[in-house]
C-alpha cells in the first residue's frame, strides 16, 4: 500500500481510499480529495513539512501525517 | 447571503442601496456544510433556521470544480439559490470558456457572472437573487447512484415525511450521512433508526466506503460531469504567472531568507518608518504638547533645545549652592547677582535624569559653564511656538486653554485632561500605526502571500497550538502589543487565533522597554542580560503556554484539520485593501475604545483622589501614598508577598501599568522619591524580588488598549475574562517560582512558599509532558 506521504515531488498519483474517520477525513474529501481523483505533488515546505499538493485544478496544503491517511496508486 | 472563503466568521448584516426592505447577510467563507467546523455549523444552522428568502452563492470561477461542491449542497436545502460566479475577468483573460446557460441548467438554478474586482455584474447578481426570492424554487438536479437514493427514499419516508417538503431531501441526505447535529434535532425513535440504519449499512457495504464518503464522492463525480460538458480550459500544461511567483517564494531553499525579508518589511514599515512617527504624532502632538505643521520646524527646535542643553540645572546647581535668588521675570538681573557671586574656581555638581528611565547621572560644572549658561539663560529656553514652525498646539493643550477661560475646577479639569482626554488619546494614538499594519496585512492577504506564511511556518508552530500566521501577532507585539493582538484577526481557524491573541502580550513590547531598563539599571548595575531574558521569557512563555492551553478542554474541542487552500497569487486592487485597512481600524476604536476610556478614568480617579489631611479631596500627583489607589495597593499587597513585592508600592506601581506599561517607571518614580529613585528602589527590593517583579508586570494582564484589543478580537466577554485571568495567574505562578527557587540559593527560604513554587512546577510538567493531547474529531461545543 502507498500513501501521499510517499509521493516524491513532482510525482503524480491517483487516489484508492481514503483511511481515518471524522473531522480530518471529512476535510480531506470536501477539499475535493476523493476516489479517483488525480493529485500531483508540488513541493514540500521549507521545514519539511506540510506538503502542497495540485488538485481538481487549484492548490491545497495538507500536513504529511494527514496526508499517509491517503492510499494512492 | 454570499458564501466564499472570506475571512469574516461573525456574519455581518447590511441594506441593499435602491431596495427598500432588504436585508442582506453576510455569512462566514465555508467549503462546504459539515458538522464539524464552527464555521460551517453556525452558517448551516442559519440557513436551516432562519430561512433567508433566497441564497447568493459567490465562487470562484478561476476554481469551479471545487466551489461548486458547496452549491451541490446549497440547492438541497430548497431555498432559491443563486450563482454568481466572481473572477469571470481572469478566466476570459487565460481564454477559458464557460457555458453559464448550460451551467444553470445542470444546477437548477439561476447563474450570473461578476468581478467584485472589477466592480462589473454584483448589483445584476443581487437583483436575480431579489427575484429569486419571489420566484420558483430551486430543484437540486443531480441525483446519487442506486443504492443511495434507494436508501435517502427510505429515509424521507421513514423520517422526515412531516417536514416541509423542499427540506426533506437535504434532511435525508444528512440522516443518512449520520451527521450527529441533525440526528439530535430530529430525535429519530430509536426503532426507525435501526431500521434506517440497516439501509445505510447496506449501501455502504454495495459501495465500500461510509456513508458520508460516499456522498461526498458522488457530490464531486457529479461536478466533473457538469464541468466536462459546459467549461473549456484554454491552455493546460503552461505554468501560469502565478506558479511561477510560486516556485520562487515557497522554494525550499530561498522560501525562507525571502519569508524573513517580508517579516522585516512588514514590521520596519509598520513600526518604524511609518508606523512610530505616526503614533509619536499621534501621542506627543495631537495629544501632547502640539507638534509642528508638515514637522516644519521640527529639525532647527531639537537642535536649539540640544544647544539649550543642561543650562537649568547648571544655572540652579550655582544658584543653590551660593544662595542667589532667581527672579524668573528678570533672567538678565538674576544672572548678573549670580555671576557676581561665584567664584573663579567654583565648581558645583548637578543632577541630569532620563525621562523614561529615571536613571541619573551626576555631572560637574565650573565657572566658565556658569558663564555659558547665563547667556544662553537670559536668552531664555526655546519655545516651540516662536520663531521656528508653524506651531500647532496638541489638543489637551487647547482644552486646558479653554477651561483656565472659564474657570473650571481643579477636578473638572483633571477629569477631562487627565481622565477623558487621555483615554481617548489612548485610544486614538494607536489607530495610525494601526492603519499602516493594517495596510500591509491587507495586501499580504489579498495577494496571497499570507497563506503562504501558514504553509512555511506552520511545522514550528502547531506544535504549540498555534497557526503559522501567529508569527505576525508576535512580531508586531515587540512593538505594541495593541496592532499585535489586531493582527490576528488573519487567523481563520478560531482556536489558533483565540491562542495567538491570550499569548501575543507575552512578549515585551515596547512600553515595557524603559521598565526592564529600570530594573535592570537600578538593582543589576545596567546588565545586559536582565533585558535579553525578557525576551527569552516572552517566548518561553508563549510555547509553554500553548502547549499547556491546548490540552485544556476549553482549547481541545473543536478539531481544527490544517488542510488549507494555497489561493493563486494576484495583485490586489487599492480600494479592496484599503476597505479592509478602515474596517479593522474602526472596529478597534468601537468595540476596543470603551473600554480603554473607561478604565482610564477608574485608575485616574483612584489615583488622584482620597484622604489626605484629614478631607476627602483631589490630590497633587506627589501625593499618590493618600489616594484610594494606595489604599486598594495596601489591602492586596499581601497577595504578592509569595513572590517578594508584598508591598503597596509595588503593587499600585503594577495597577498604574495598566494603563500604559510606561507608567510604572513614573508610579515608581513618585513613590521611591524622584532623582534618588534608583538608591531607594536598590534598597526596598533584592534583586530576586526585582526580578520577580519584572517577570510579574512583564507577563500579567496587558495594558487597557490591549485588554481592549483582547476583547474586540475574541468578541466573547468569557473568553476575555479567561485571558485576562491565564495571563495574570500564569505570570503570579512563574513569579512565585522564581522568588522561591531563587531563595534557595540565597538562603532566604519559606517553606509553605516553597511548596506552593514545588506544586506549580509539579502542576507545569505534568501539563507539559505527561498529560495527553487529543485532536478533537467532532464539534463538541453547541452552537
Amino acid at each position: 500500500m502507498n500513501n501521499l506521504r510517499e509521493v516524491p515531488v513532482g510525482g503524480k498519483a491517483k487516489v484508492v481510499k481514503i483511511h481515518g474517520e471524522g473531522a480530518v477525513k471529512r476535510r480531506i474529501m470536501d477539499m475535493g480529495i476523493t476516489k479517483g481523483v488525480e493529485i500531483f505533488v508540488r513541493k514540500v515546505a521549507p521545514l519539511g513539512d506540510p506538503i502542497e499538493i495540485t488538485v481538481r485544478g487549484y492548490e491545497l496544503s495538507i500536513r504529511k501525517a494527514d496526508a499517509e491517511s491517503i492510499e494512492v496508486e | 447571503m454570499a458564501t466564499g472563503p472570506a475571512l469574516q466568521w461573525i456574519k455581518k448584516e447590511g441594506k441593499l442601496k435602491k431596495h427598500e426592505g432588504i436585508t442582506i447577510t453576510d455569512l462566514p467563507g465555508i467549503y462546504s456544510l459539515s458538522p464539524y467546523t464552527l464555521e460551517e455549523v453556525v452558517a448551516r444552522n442559519y440557513l436551516i433556521n432562519e430561512r433567508p428568502d433566497a441564497i447568493l452563492n459567490i465562487i470562484d470561477g478561476t476554481n469551479l470544480e471545487r466551489n461548486l461542491y458547496l452549491t451541490t449542497q446549497l440547492v438541497e436545502l430548497g431555498i432559491p439559490v443563486v450563482v454568481a460566479i466572481n473572477m469571470m475577468d481572469v478566466v476570459k483573460k487565460n481564454g477559458d470558456k464557460l457555458n453559464t446557460a448550460d451551467l444553470a441548467k445542470q444546477l437548477g438554478c439561476k447563474v450570473v457572472e461578476i468581478s467584485a474586482l472589477k466592480g462589473t455584474g454584483v448589483m445584476e447578481a443581487a437583483e436575480t437573487a431579489i427575484q429569486a426570492a419571489k420566484g420558483a424554487k430551486t430543484v437540486p438536479q443531480h441525483t446519487f447512484s442506486g443504492p443511495v437514493e434507494h436508501a435517502l427514499a427510505h429515509i424521507e419516508e421513514a423520517i422526515v415525511h412531516g417536514l416541509p417538503e423542499e427540506q426533506q431531501r437535504w434532511y435525508a441526505i444528512k440522516v443518512f450521512e449520520r451527521d450527529d447535529k441533525v440526528l439530535e434535532q430530529l430525535n429519530i425513535a430509536p426503532e426507525t433508526m435501526k431500521h434506517i440504519e440497516s439501509d445505510i449499512a447496506a449501501a455502504e457495504k454495495e459501495l465500500d466506503d461510509d456513508a458520508e464518503s460516499i456522498i461526498t464522492n458522488e457530490r464531486y463525480v457529479y461536478i466533473a460531469q457538469v464541468i466536462k460538458s459546459c467549461y473549456r480550459k484554454h491552455n493546460a500544461g503552461n505554468l501560469s504567472a502565478s506558479d511561477k511567483i510560486d516556485k520562487v517564494v515557497t522554494n525550499r531553499f530561498l522560501g525562507l531568507p525571502i519569508f524573513a525579508l517580508v517579516m522585516f518589511l512588514v514590521y520596519w514599515i509598520a513600526m518604524v518608518a511609518v508606523g512610530a512617527p505616526a503614533t509619536d504624532w499621534a501621542n506627543d502632538g495631537l495629544f501632547g504638547d502640539g507638534y509642528f505643521l508638515f514637522g516644519n520646524g521640527r529639525a532647527a527646535y531639537d537642535e536649539a533645545v540640544e544647544e539649550y542643553g543642561d543650562t537649568n540645572a547648571i544655572v540652579e546647581a550655582f544658584a543653590e549652592k551660593y544662595e542667589v535668588e532667581l527672579d524668573e521675570e528678570d533672567a538678565a538681573a538674576s544672572m548678573t547677582a549670580l555671576l557676581a557671586a561665584v567664584p573663579a574656581d567654583a565648581t558645583v555638581e548637578y543632577i541630569v535624569q532620563d525621562e523614561e528611565t529615571l536613571e541619573t547621572e551626576t555631572l560637574s560644572a565650573g565657572r566658565a559653564d556658569l558663564e555659558e549658561a547665563a547667556q544662553k539663560y537670559i536668552a531664555g529656553e526655546p519655545d516651540p511656538a516662536e520663531g521656528f514652525g508653524t506651531w500647532v498646539p496638541g489638543i489637551p493643550v487647547l482644552i486646558e486653554n479653554g477651561l483656565d477661560a472659564i474657570n473650571a475646577a481643579d477636578w473638572l479639569k483633571g477629569l477631562i485632561l487627565d481622565g477623558i482626554v487621555a483615554g481617548v488619546g489612548a485610544v486614538l494614538g494607536f489607530v495610525p500605526q494601526m492603519l499602516v499594519l493594517f495596510f500591509l496585512l491587507a495586501f499580504l492577504e489579498a495577494c496571497g502571500y499570507m497563506a503562504r506564511i501558514a504553509f512555511v511556518l506552520d511545522r514550528i508552530f502547531r506544535k504549540f497550538g498555534l497557526s503559522g500566521k501567529s508569527f505576525i501577532p508576535m512580531l508586531i507585539g515587540v512593538g505594541c502589543g495593541v496592532p499585535g493582538i489586531m493582527a490576528s484577526r488573519t487567523i481563520e481557524n478560531e482556536r489558533d487565533r483565540r491562542m495567538t491573541i491570550m499569548t501575543t502580550t507575552f512578549i515585551p513590547c515596547g512600553a515595557k522597554v524603559p521598565f526592564i531598563a529600570m530594573i535592570a539599571g537600578a538593582i543589576f548595575h545596567k546588565s545586559a542580560w536582565v533585558a535579553t531574558s525578557a525576551y527569552f521569557i516572552g517566548m518561553a512563555a508563549i510555547i509553554i503556554s500553548g502547549i499547556m492551553l491546548k490540552k485544556t478542554r476549553r482549547f481541545a474541542g473543536e478539531p481544527a484539520p490544517f488542510v488549507m487552500e494555497l489561493p493563486a497569487y494576484h495583485w490586489p486592487t487599492l480600494p479592496n485593501v484599503l476597505r479592509s485597512m478602515w474596517e479593522r481600524g474602526w472596529s478597534f476604536i468601537k468595540k476596543a475604545g470603551t473600554i480603554i476610556l473607561l478604565s482610564t478614568i477608574l485608575v485616574w480617579f483612584l489615583s488622584r483622589f482620597g484622604v489626605a489631611d484629614g478631607a476627602f479631596r483631589m490630590l497633587e500627583e506627589e501625593e499618590l501614598e493618600s489616594s484610594i489607589l494606595a489604599r486598594i495597593g495596601n489591602l492586596i499587597a499581601w497577595i504578592f508577598a509569595p513572590l517578594g513585592f508584598g508591598t503597596w508600592q509595588a503593587t499600585v506601581a503594577s495597577i498604574t501599568g495598566l494603563i500604559a506599561k510606561e507608567n510604572i517607571v513614573g508610579t515608581m518614580g513618585i513613590l521611591y522619591g524622584g532623582t534618588e529613585t534608583y538608591a531607594n528602589l536598590a534598597a526596598a527590593f533584592t534583586g530576586i524580588a526585582a526580578y520577580a517583579f519584572l517577570v510579574f508586570n512583564l507577563l500579567c494582564a496587558p495594558c487597557f488598549a490591549a485588554i481592549g484589543a483582547i476583547k474586540r478580537e475574541m468578541n466573547n466577554a468569557g473568553w476575555t475574562w479567561f485571558a485576562i485571568a491565564y495571563q495574570c495567574g500564569f505570570a503570579y505562578a512563574v513569579s512565585l517560582m522564581i522568588y522561591q527557587f531563587g531563595g534557595l540559593f540565597t538562603g532566604n527560604v519559606n517553606v509553605i512558599g516553597l511548596i506552593a513554587a514545588f506544586a506549580v512546577l509539579g502542576g507545569m510538567i505534568y501539563m507539559l509532558f505527561f498529560k495527553k493531547y487529543q485532536e478533537a474529531t467532532k464539534l463538541t461545543r453547541k452552537v
